[in-house]
């Protein structure tokens, strides 16, 4: 996995490139909380080049969500195909996050 | 009685005659893991598993299991290995994961991550995917190991 971070107006996009997994996940929270720790307060990671996640990878997401809301931050996730869809619904984690179709919807609804 | 005919070409009947065995022996690094999960994930969609099967369950499901062994099992120690025998056939996947530690209790680590007051953990969600994704989930007594049974019916 790889990720890419940039800025598109307000928002931290973060582009996970690859599956979100125990090798990799701890280096998505920290260059996040990186980020966080800069004052940054509105996060959206794509996940459109991702296939798959696996339970560390949505225990990162749930850490990363609840340390941004801790900092009067938020977080949306967007562009989840229907495996990873089924993964946020199979652990109710769907009730969790703010999950947008599309970037553009996600951007559009800080 | 006219013999059978086998119709390979509508592309979800797979050949009959076809077992495939993959077999790796791994030192205890979680970045071997996706490495492993291709091989499998590989024969499965050679074996013409549903789409679903060969994206989600069996990555998913088998990541788990692999990183349980690695880091529970062997307690991330890099001179313990696991062993991973997956056999795929046009009716299954039975995917076996051995560990060198001393097991744990599948039932006990049962509490569920979609309650409500859990739903905010970061971990406690692998056994129950591994469930969830898997047909069946079954610990095996071993010597001087663990053993982890997953099996898959073809979708």
């Amino acid at each position: 996995m790889s990720f890419s971070i940039k800025k598109e107006g307000e928002v931290v996009v973060v582009d996970v490139e690859g599956q979100l997994i125990v090798g990799n996940r701890q280096e998505l929270k920290q260059k996040v909380l990186d980020e966080l720790e800069r004052g940054e307060k509105k996060f959206l990671i794509d996940f459109s080049q991702t296939g798959y996640i696996d339970s560390s990878g949505l225990g990162v997401l749930v850490s990363l969500s609840k340390k941004i809301r801790e900092q009067g931050g938020e977080l949306r996730l967007a562009n989840l195909n229907d495996d990873l869809k089924t993964l946020f619904e199979l652990t109710k984690l769907d009730t969790l996050f703010q999950i947008a179709d599309t970037r553009d919807r996600a951007l559009q609804s800080f | 009685m006219p013999p059978a005919v086998d119709d390979h070409s509508s592309g979800r009947v797979p050949p009959h005659d076809r077992v495939r065995v993959v077999e790796v022996d791994i030192p205890s690094d979680v970045n071997l893991i996706e490495r492993v999960v291709e091989l499998v994930r590989r024969e499965c969609e050679e074996m013409d598993f549903a789409r679903r099967q060969v994206m989600l369950n069996v990555p998913v499901a088998l990541t788990e299991a692999l990183s349980n062994a690695i880091l529970r099992g062997n307690g991330d120690d890099p001179a313990k290995h696991v062993h991973v025998r997956a056999l795929v056939d046009p009716e299954r996947l039975i995917v076996e994961v051995v560990d060198e530690g001393p097991g744990f209790d599948l039932d006990h680590a049962v509490t569920d991550p979609t309650a409500p007051e859990n739903i905010d953990r970061e971990d406690g969600r692998g056994l129950y995917l591994m469930r969830k994704l898997m047909d069946r989930v079954e610990r095996v007594e071993v010597p001087h190991g663990s053993l982890v049974r997953m099996t898959l019916r073809r979708g």
